[in-house]
């Protein structure tokens, strides 16, 4: 029986099977598919047998991953062959090689109809069967009353009506709305009462389809599931057939009680009194047997009882018999049953009263995180996790701190952050929640994010009895010889604060500290030497009375990064050194940082989050999941409101953003040469906010949730999403999001920001994350779209257009029509630039989210600097190129006014950040510029273009622009591209910051404020 | 829901796929990438399912075969664990102790078989012997038309003799 009844297609097989290596067997189907491509192109003179032969053997090539980019045509046109053999293969094959989104699809619509209207049963049984397997919207739209017909009609055989069933779930879940038919669901209710289970097998599935989306209108199928079910568990009229391993059919068994927890509750006394009858029988009567299959069957069961059980809340008796199940379950050898207890351990922790119970357990559960088996592991994690409160949080978090050394890579972000959240959240002290923090940074180092550092600071800033505790730990952990850079940071600057509380310990001598400290600064990136310069000044200002030597080691520091390229190191250095040198007034300016205002930790709500992420998926806690993530959102718009006029970040108490330090430098200048006139473009209403966006989003202290939980959730998506959460924010007012949906965060900041870095967010809602992710390779991009449900129901009717100028030619690959609950789509989108010019293309996006449909068109930043590459010129290529260029249209000049004011040293960092590399020294006037960069476009390929701007020290508000470049169009696009930067500069790329006073401010009490992000921006 | 089914050998080699998500051509490769090497390096006594972007992926050995089935992360795993199971008794039945170059040779007969028993990643009839019926109404057809045509051509021959 080994060969395939077609010659051709056995001999094939048996030649790719021959191929000695993947190359042969390459050329092998390479020479195949030649062959199909000339037969098909005379396909006049083809057989019906070689017509279905060859499009076999095209499935075949498929299925071994070759790409058939041809002959999809022949496959549907056999479709609408008369007889049954060729209908047969066009068929399956259409259905295997296609998917639902393919265009030749909608040209089979017809032929379907008519097979599936048509009194040819066979044939209505392919036509339903290709529908039910890969049918679209369009399907759903024209077929769907007529499948509704055959469903019904007391003509067709159990064969047909079957499959028009699961037929019908399809284009139900492609289209809820083609169900409008009246008293369907009576309808419904008789297809219960079937005799043949086929039928009611697939009917079943049907109620499952529906009740999912709403019960209401099912209710009178409630106690017909009942019935089936006491049918099936009496094993009453089940024909021999039905039975498996001798348990009438457990799939049906399954699917009735699926479709009874899409109801909330069984008002009907009998009806409740006769399942919970056939509930106990399931709970009491199911043994561990031999037979693999026929305990699989049976548990299946079980579990699904289980689920019920769980769902209808059912007397405390049941449920604690539920509880004894599940923990005989997790400890038995039968890895699945092990798996699935656990499992099930996690969700029943979602009934109330039965905690205890499981806590009994612990201990077997904390052997499952030992397991061989990483699913189990995960399961047993998430258990421990869910099951942690103050009474056992020292034994969970230290074990989970034990096989974090052991975990495998893909486990340890999650188990870091689950760590972080239980320390913090069931912290029986706060001493030991700092020891954990610290062993999690040391042993974790690259998995803990930047808040959980944020928030140790936080507590032990707060509390006084801690800092010695804290200074002391941190002082340890810095002897060790290889420490994360994490760990300098947070012991840094817990020691940078308190380390004079230690002032008489062995080791401890600010000298010992410092140089303790600065031992690990060669060591550290650019992010981290900011925090050791501000600890270095605090340790002079602890230092009374001050210690020569140390100033003068100290001071070479400051001095020697005074000149440093990064801003913020820069102007760190420069501030220390000359405050340090104000001696004593130097203890009002550093002195210790005020406490913190109590609020929410960023940590624990996402902790609430993942609580209701890790809850039961299913039906049963859908609505209470929904309401949660109401609730978090009403915490988020408390710091919305919240937020205070952010004119605290004067330049002692250290600004974080280096666009902040930009104008705070300039100020100084401009005050050290008497001359005050700098004047804000912004008046200060409409900058403070702008500013706040730019100081909170690179510290997302108040984590977003979604991003987030995906990573929890799945971690392989979680690779990308944690780039994207650093952007987000999730401030959204909460009276926005009952009317209509709106964004969160403003759009045009974020495609400006995007304009000049290449992942970020997009667009945010509070259904909604799209990310972007681009890379760009000379004329050709690709950008990836993330698209990101935040909620626990699918977003519906998703649709992305590209509208592209016609420089570009752009292909954005398939984007699904639904967006599963918290999933994370990638849609890539390739981009090719065809030639310059500054039109941006738009995305046209919509969802449906309930009764929300939402449409957003949003700016792509494929815009004309993503094609530039940096080339830096020397002197001896910029003067023959800049002359050889003479005049318009290939070189223009354009005297510019109205410019953004700004020092020469900013403008040429904005023209870096758009890859207009300025290169210094070859404009022998220090108040010019001279840039170059190459740009990238089919039809200019690499073509060098070279900038120089004329500025006037007199008046930065004008200047003179000169661009040149070998064509024509691309010197006049660069021109008013450059133009477009330096006069409107977009608020989210550099934000003004409102006049501060020139002053120090010594301690004075910060303005009252609960917004964490500005506070922490002001900290670090 | 199921979203899709695959049968991969030891080696790796695809033996049939059947999506019932849309999933481009791409995606395919790459999810049976990701899934091979997930799976096939699983040791023999761990549990039948692995847990994979968010989805669950049940899957059982069968002599060099492993049978795949993606299912949603909420859905009873070990129903899904006996559909295939379910399946392969039916394919053994058709086959007459099917092996994998059966499955191979007659790739086509697996998917008219699936078809019988899953459609829309539902199940659609869990009696054996209804499928086992179903599909031998099927080949007769064929062979009835089969038949048929060379009758037929026989009788054009005759005339035209």
């Amino acid at each position: 029986m080994a060969l395939s009844g077609m010659r051709g297609l056995s001999v094939f097989i048996s030649d790719v099977r021959n191929c000695q290596n993947k190359e042969l067997e390459r050329l092998r189907v390479d020479k195949e598919l030649g062959n199909i491509r000339t037969r098909f192109k005379n396909e006049k003179g083809l057989t019906p047998y070689e017509k279905k032969k060859y499009v076999w053997k095209m499935l075949y090539i498929h299925m071994l991953g070759y790409d058939v980019d041809f002959g999809h045509m022949e496959a549907v046109s056999l479709i609408s062959a008369p007889k049954y053999p060729e209908k047969q293969v066009g068929y399956i094959v259409t259905s295997c090689l296609l998917n639902e989104n393919h265009d030749f699809l909608r040209l089979a619509i017809n032929t379907v109809r008519n097979d599936i209207v048509g009194r040819n049963e066979t044939f209505q049984c392919l036509a339903l069967t290709l529908v039910g397997n890969i049918g679209g919207r369009e399907f759903a739209e024209s077929l769907a009353p007529d499948v509704q017909k055959l469903l019904i009609s007391s003509s067709c055989r159990p064969l047909v009506r079957k499959k028009a069933a699961l037929c019908l779930v399809r284009l139900f879940r492609k289209n809820p709305d083609v169900m409008n038919v009246d008293s369907w669901s009576d309808r419904m209710a008789q297809l219960l009462d079937e005799r043949d289970l086929g039928v009611v097998t697939s009917s079943m599935s049907l109620l499952v389809a529906l009740v999912s989306n709403n019960h209401e209108e099912y209710w009178s199928c409630l106690p017909k599931c009942v019935k089936v079910l006491e049918r099936l568990s009496r094993n009453q009229d089940v024909p021999q057939e039905y039975t498996y391993y001798g348990i009438p059919s457990p799939w049906l068994q399954v699917k009735a009680m699926r479709a009874l927890q899409y109801f909330p509750t069984i008002e009907d006394p009998d009806t409740r009194r006769s399942l919970f009858e056939v509930l106990q029988r399931i709970l009491m009567g199911t043994d561990v047997v031999k037979n693999v299959n026929k305990n699989n069957a049976s548990h299946a069961v079980l579990f699904e009882a289980l689920a019920l059980v769980m769902h209808l809340d059912a007397e405390k008796e049941m449920m604690s018999q539920c509880v004894a199940l599940l923990g005989k379950f997790i400890a038995v050898r039968e890895p699945n049953i092990r798996y699935l207890g656990l499992e099930n351990m996690t969700r029943m922790l979602m009934v109330t009263d039965v905690q205890d119970i499981i806590k009994r357990h612990q201990a077997q559960i904390i052997t499952s995180l030992k397991d061989p088996d990483i699913s189990i592991r995960r399961r047993a994690l998430d258990l421990l996790y869910g099951m942690c409160d103050v009474s056992n949080a020292k034994d969970i978090v230290e074990e989970l701190l034990q096989y974090l050394s052991t975990a495998e890579f893909v486990m340890r972000e999650e188990l870091s952050l689950k760590i972080a959240i239980l320390a913090e959240k069931f912290a029986p002290d706060l001493s030991w929640y700092v020891d954990v923090i610290l062993q999690l940074i040391d042993k974790a180092g690259d998995f803990v994010s930047d808040d959980i550092w944020f928030r140790v600071v936080q507590f032990v800033t707060n509390n006084e009895d801690l800092q010695p505790y804290a200074a002391l730990k941190a002082r340890e952990y810095l002897d060790k010889p290889a420490i994360h850079e994490t760990m300098v940071k947070v012991s840094a600057y817990i020691l940078g604060e308190y380390s004079h509380l230690l002032a008489r310990r062995p080791g401890c001598s600010p000298k010992e500290i410092f140089s303790i400290i600065h031992e690990k600064f060669p060591t550290v990136t650019t992010s981290t030497i900011p925090i050791l310069l501000s600890t270095y000044a605090k340790i002079l200002m602890h230092t009374q009375p001050p210690d020569p030597e140390l100033q003068n080691q100290i001071w070479a520091i400051f001095r020697k990064y005074e000149g440093c390229i990064d801003v913020e190191i820069q102007q760190r250095a420069v501030e220390y050194f000359e405050l340090s040198k104000k001696g004593a007034a130097l203890m009002d300016i550093l002195s210790e940082m005020p406490k913190f205002p109590e609020r929410q930790s960023s940590l624990i709500k996402k902790a609430e989050d993942t609580e209701t992420d890790t809850a039961d998926q299913s039906a049963i806690k859908l609505r209470s999941q929904q309401q949660n993530s109401n609730a978090l959102v009403v915490t988020d718009q408390h710091h919305a409101n919240g937020t205070p006029p952010v004119n605290q970040l004067g330049p002692v108490k250290v600004p974080s953003t280096s666009k902040v330090d930009c104008d705070s430098v300039d100020q100084r200048e401009a005050q050290s040469n008497g001359t005050l006139t700098i004047v804000d473009p912004q008046p200060p209403s409409s900058a403070s906010p702008d500013l706040l966006g730019d100081l909170l989003s690179p510290l997302a202290i108040e984590g977003p949730h979604s991003a987030e939980n995906q990573s929890n959730h799945s971690l392989s998506a979680g690779v990308e999403g944690a780039a994207i959460v650093e952007e987000a924010l999730a401030l959204a007012p909460i009276e926005e999001q009952m009317n209509t949906v709106q964004p969160i965060g403003s759009i045009a900041e974020r495609f400006h920001a995007l304009c000049f870095k290449d992942s970020g967010v997009l667009y945010e809602d509070p259904y909604i994350q799209i990310g972007s992710k681009a890379d760009w390779r000379a004329h050709h991009g690709r950008l990836v779209l993330f698209l990101g449900n935040k909620n626990t129901a699918p977003l519906a009717s998703v649709q992305a257009i590209i509208l592209s100028p016609s420089h570009l030619r752009t292909e954005l690959s398939l984007v699904p029509e639904t967006i599963p609950p918290r999933a994370q789509v990638q849609c890539p989108l390739e981009v090719v630039n065809l030639r310059p010019s500054r039109d941006v293309a738009v995305l046209d996006f919509s969802y449906k989210f309930g009764t929300h449909l939402v449409n957003v068109k949003l700016r792509l930043p494929a815009v004309l600097n993503k094609f530039f590459q940096p080339i830096t010129v020397s002197a001896e290529e910029f003067f023959p190129q800049w002359r050889s260029l003479s005049g318009p249209p290939l070189k223009l000049q354009e005297v510019v006014r109205g410019v953004r004011p700004m020092a020469l040293l900013e403008m040429a960092n904005l023209f870096n950040s758009f890859q207009l590399i300025v290169c210094p020294g070859l404009d022998p006037n220090p108040n010019n510029l001279v840039a170059s960069t190459t740009f990238y476009s089919e039809s200019t390929r690499a073509m060098l273009c070279l900038v120089r701007i004329e500025t006037d020290p007199a008046d930065r508000t004008q200047l003179r622009m000169t661009v040149a470049s070998g064509d024509p169009a691309l010197t006049f696009e660069l021109k008013e591209f450059v133009k477009e930067q330096l006069v409107s500069i977009p608020t989210a790329a550099r934000a003004a910051a409102p006049p501060v006073p020139p002053q120090p401010q010594p301690t004075s009490p910060p303005p009252p404020t609960s917004d964490p992000g500005a506070l922490l921006a002001g900290l670090l | 829901m199921i979203h899709f089914v695959l049968l991969i050998s030891r080696q790796g080699k695809v033996r049939l796929t059947k999506w019932y998500s849309p999933y481009s051509q791409k995606e395919r490769t790459k999810v049976i990438r990701e899934l091979s090497g997930m799976i096939l390096t699983r040791g023999p006594k761990l549990c039948n399912f692995v847990e994979w972007r968010g989805y669950k992926v049940v899957y059982k050995r069968y002599a060099s075969l492993y049978f795949c089935m993606c299912i949603d992360q909420e859905d009873n795993e070990l129903e899904v664990l006996e559909i295939i199971h379910h399946f392969v008794e039916i394919l053994d039945r058709y086959f007459g102790s099917v092996c994998e170059l059966d499955l191979i040779f007659n790739f086509h007969k697996a998917y008219y078989i699936l078809d019988e028993l899953v459609i829309a990643g539902e199940l659609q009839e869990s009696s054996k012997k209804t499928v086992a019926r179903l599909i031998a109404a099927q080949d007769s057809l064929v062979e009835a038309a089969k038949e048929e045509a060379s009758s037929l051509s026989n009788i054009i021959a005759q005339a035209t003799k």
